[in-house]
C-alpha cells in the first residue's frame, strides 16, 4: 500500500470530522434548547478532536512539513475529501440531528472496525473516538426517536430531512482503489462491510421514530474527488479567513 | 461570566411586612455564625428575591455571553483554538445550567426566568452588549472580562445561600482556567506579528473601560450594598474588587508591551495601588438602559433561537407523555 492511499483514506476520515464539526459548532448559543446547545458544542468539540489528530496523522504521512492547521485551512475546496452529507447546511434542528444520526451511525461501525486495525496509528484514534461516537449516536439517535414520534409537525420537519439527506448517504459505503489498497493491506475495513451494521442502527431508530426510510435511489458522489457542493466553499472562506488574512502567523 | 446588576435597582427592603421580627433575627444570627442557608430554611421574603434577581441575572449572563464569543469559534484560526473556544462557551452553557438551578431552588422554575430575560424585564452583564470585532477580542474577553468576573465571584464562593456558593466555586475554576487561556491567546498576538500587536492593542482600548464598569458603581453611589453585607450576599464592595482587578491586571497588560487606554493611569507608590481616571458612567447607564452597540442584536439572538426551538421543545414534552403513557399501559397488563 502507498503513503498516498494512507493519506487520501486520513483526509477522508478527517476533513469528514473538521467539516461536520464546523457546521455543528455552528449552533452555539442558538439551540432549541440550553441542554442542546451544551451538547451541540460538545459534539463540535469532539469531532474537531478527531479532525485534530487524523489530519495530524496524515500530515505525517505526506511527510511535506504541513501540519494539521496547515491541512484545515490552507487547502482549498478541491482538496477536501470529506463526505458531502458533513458540509450539508445546518437547516432546522431535524436537519441538523438526522445529518448527525446518518453520520453517528457509521461512524461508530467505521471507528469499531478501525480499533483492530493492523495500522496501530490509526487503531489508537479509533479507539479513543469510538466512544465519543457511541455517545453522539445516543444522543442523535435519541433525538430522532423524539423528533420522529413527537409532533405532527417534527415528525413533517424530521421525514423532510431524512428525505433530504438520503442520497448523501450512498458515499459512506463507496469503494475504489484507495479503500480497496486499505482494505487489502488490513489498515481499513472494506466500506461496503459497514453497510449491515449501519442498516440495522438506522432502521431501529427510524422504526421506533416511525419515519419512512426513503427508498435506495440515485446517491450523490465527489467528496473523496473532491467536488464538492456551492456550501464548502463558503464555510471554508469563514473558517480560513484568519490564516489566510495573515499569512505566516502563529496563533 | 457574571452579572453586576445587583446594585442597579432599588434595594428590596429586608423587613417588609410579612417577615418575624424575631425570625429575622434568628435569620440574621445564623448568617454571622457563616452557617449555609438551605433552599428549605427559613429566610426574609427581601433576601430570597435579592438572590432569585442576582443568580438568575448572572445566569442570563452565561447565557447572552456564548453569543460574542460563539461569533469567533467558526473563525478560529487553529484547530487548538477552535477547541479551546468551543469547550470554553460550552462551559459557559454549563455554568448558566448550574446557576439556572441554584435560582430554581428558590422557587422560580428556569422557564419563568428565561421568559422574563427574552420580555426585557431582566438583566444580563452589559459587557456582552459590546461586540467582538477581532479575534483578539476572544483573548481580551477571557483576560479582562472573565479575569473581573474571578475578581467577583471569588467571594461568592462564601455567599450564605448554600446552592449559588457551591455552584460559585465550581464555576470559579474553571473562569480562571479561561482568564489563562485568554491571557496566553493575547500573549502570542503581542509577540506576534504587528497586525496581530494592533489586533491585541485595539482590543484592549477597547475592552479595557466596560471591563472596570464591570464591577457597578462606586461605593459612594451603590444603592443597597450595606443590606447585601449583612445578608453575606455580597462580601466585598465593588470598588474594592474594581481595585483588586485593576492591580493584578495591569503589570500583565504592560508584559504584553500593550498600553492601556487611560492617561491618568498611574502606580501610587504611598498606597501601593495602580489608580485610574474616571469612569464614564454616563456609557454604562446608557448602556444598561439597552443603548449599546448590541443590545438589540443579543436580544434578538436570543428571541429567535428560543422561537425558532419551540417546535423542538414541544415534540420532546410531546414524545415524553406519550412514552409515559405506553409505560403506563405496560405496566398495568
Amino acid at each position: 500500500m502507498s503513503g498516498g492511499a494512507r493519506f487520501e483514506y486520513l483526509l477522508r476520515l478527517g476533513d469528514s470530522c473538521l467539516v461536520l464539526g464546523h457546521r455543528v459548532s455552528e449552533w452555539c448559543g442558538h439551540a432549541p434548547e440550553l441542554e442542546e446547545d451544551i451538547a451541540l458544542a460538545n459534539v463540535a468539540l469532539d469531532l474537531t478532536g478527531q479532525a485534530d489528530l487524523l489530519l495530524g496523522e496524515a500530515a505525517r504521512t505526506e511527510g511535506r512539513g504541513r501540519d494539521a492547521d496547515a491541512l484545515a485551512f490552507l487547502r482549498d475546496a478541491w482538496d477536501f475529501r470529506n463526505l458531502l452529507i458533513c458540509e450539508r447546511p445546518n437547516g432546522d434542528f431535524a436537519h441538523t440531528i438526522v445529518r448527525q444520526f446518518l453520520f453517528d451511525a457509521w461512524q461508530v461501525e467505521l471507528y469499531a472496525a478501525l480499533t483492530g486495525s493492523g495500522d496501530s496509528a490509526l487503531a489508537g484514534i479509533a479507539g479513543k473516538a469510538v466512544k465519543e461516537a457511541e455517545y453522539h449516536l445516543r444522543h442523535s439517535g435519541e433525538w430522532v426517536v423524539r423528533l420522529g414520534d413527537g409532533t405532527a409537525e417534527s415528525r413533517t420537519r424530521a421525514q423532510a430531512a431524512l428525505d433530504a439527506l438520503w442520497p448523501y448517504t450512498g458515499e459512506m459505503f463507496e469503494t475504489d482503489e484507495t479503500s480497496a489498497a486499505l482494505a487489502a493491506a488490513h489498515v481499513a475495513p472494506d466500506p461496503e462491510s459497514l453497510r449491515p451494521g449501519w442498516t440495522r442502527i438506522v432502521d431501529s431508530i427510524l422504526g421506533e421514530a416511525t419515519l419512512t426510510k426513503p427508498q435506495a435511489g440515485w446517491m450523490q458522489t465527489g467528496g473523496f474527488n473532491g467536488r464538492h457542493s456551492e456550501a464548502l466553499g463558503h464555510m471554508l472562506a469563514t473558517m480560513q479567513f484568519l490564516p489566510r488574512a495573515y499569512p505566516g502567523a502563529k496563533w | 461570566m457574571y452579572t453586576q446588576g445587583l446594585d442597579q435597582r432599588p434595594a428590596d427592603g429586608a423587613t417588609k411586612a410579612g417577615d418575624d421580627p424575631a425570625a429575622l433575627a434568628a435569620f440574621q444570627a445564623r448568617v454571622d455564625r457563616e452557617e449555609k442557608i438551605e433552599p428549605n430554611d427559613w429566610m426574609p421574603q427581601g433576601y430570597r428575591r435579592t438572590l432569585v434577581r442576582q443568580i438568575s441575572q448572572h445566569a442570563h449572563s452565561e447565557i447572552v455571553g456564548m453569543l460574542p464569543e460563539g461569533n469567533w469559534i467558526t473563525r478560529a484560526p487553529s484547530l487548538r483554538r477552535k477547541m479551546i473556544l468551543l469547550a470554553k462557551v460550552q462551559d459557559e452553557g454549563g455554568h448558566g445550567l448550574y446557576l439556572y438551578s441554584a435560582a430554581e431552588t428558590l422557587g422560580v422554575p428556569r422557564a419563568e426566568m428565561v421568559d422574563q430575560l427574552l420580555a426585557g424585564k431582566a438583566k444580563y452583564s452589559s459587557i456582552f452588549n459590546y461586540p467582538t470585532l477581532t479575534w483578539a477580542d476572544i483573548g481580551a474577553i477571557g483576560w479582562l472580562v472573565d479575569g473581573a468576573a474571578i475578581m467577583n465571584q471569588v467571594p461568592l464562593c462564601r455567599c450564605s445561600y448554600g446552592p449559588y456558593a457551591r455552584a460559585m466555586i465550581r464555576i470559579c475554576r474553571e473562569e480562571s482556567f479561561h482568564q489563562r487561556q485568554g491571557y496566553e491567546l493575547m500573549l502570542k498576538l503581542a509577540q506576534g506579528t504587528s497586525e496581530q500587536k494592533r489586533m491585541a492593542q485595539d482590543a484592549l482600548d477597547r475592552w479595557w473601560w466596560p471591563s472596570l464598569m464591570m464591577f457597578g458603581p462606586s461605593d459612594r453611589e451603590s444603592i443597597h450594598s450595606s443590606q447585601n453585607m449583612a445578608w453575606k450576599i455580597k462580601r466585598v464592595s465593588n470598588d474594592e474588587l474594581r481595585q483588586k482587578f485593576v492591580d493584578a491586571t495591569v503589570p500583565q497588560g504592560h508584559y504584553l508591551g500593550l498600553t492601556f487606554p487611560d492617561p491618568e493611569l498611574r502606580f501610587d507608590e504611598a498606597s501601593g495601588h495602580w489608580t485610574h481616571g474616571p469612569i464614564d458612567w454616563s456609557e454604562f447607564n446608557r448602556i444598561l438602559a439597552g443603548d449599546g452597540p448590541c443590545n438589540r442584536e443579543r436580544m434578538a439572538a436570543r428571541r429567535k433561537a428560543h422561537a425558532d426551538g419551540a417546535w423542538v421543545r414541544e415534540a420532546a414534552a410531546a414524545f415524553a407523555a406519550k412514552r409515559a403513557r405506553r409505560q403506563r399501559a405496560e405496566a398495568a397488563e
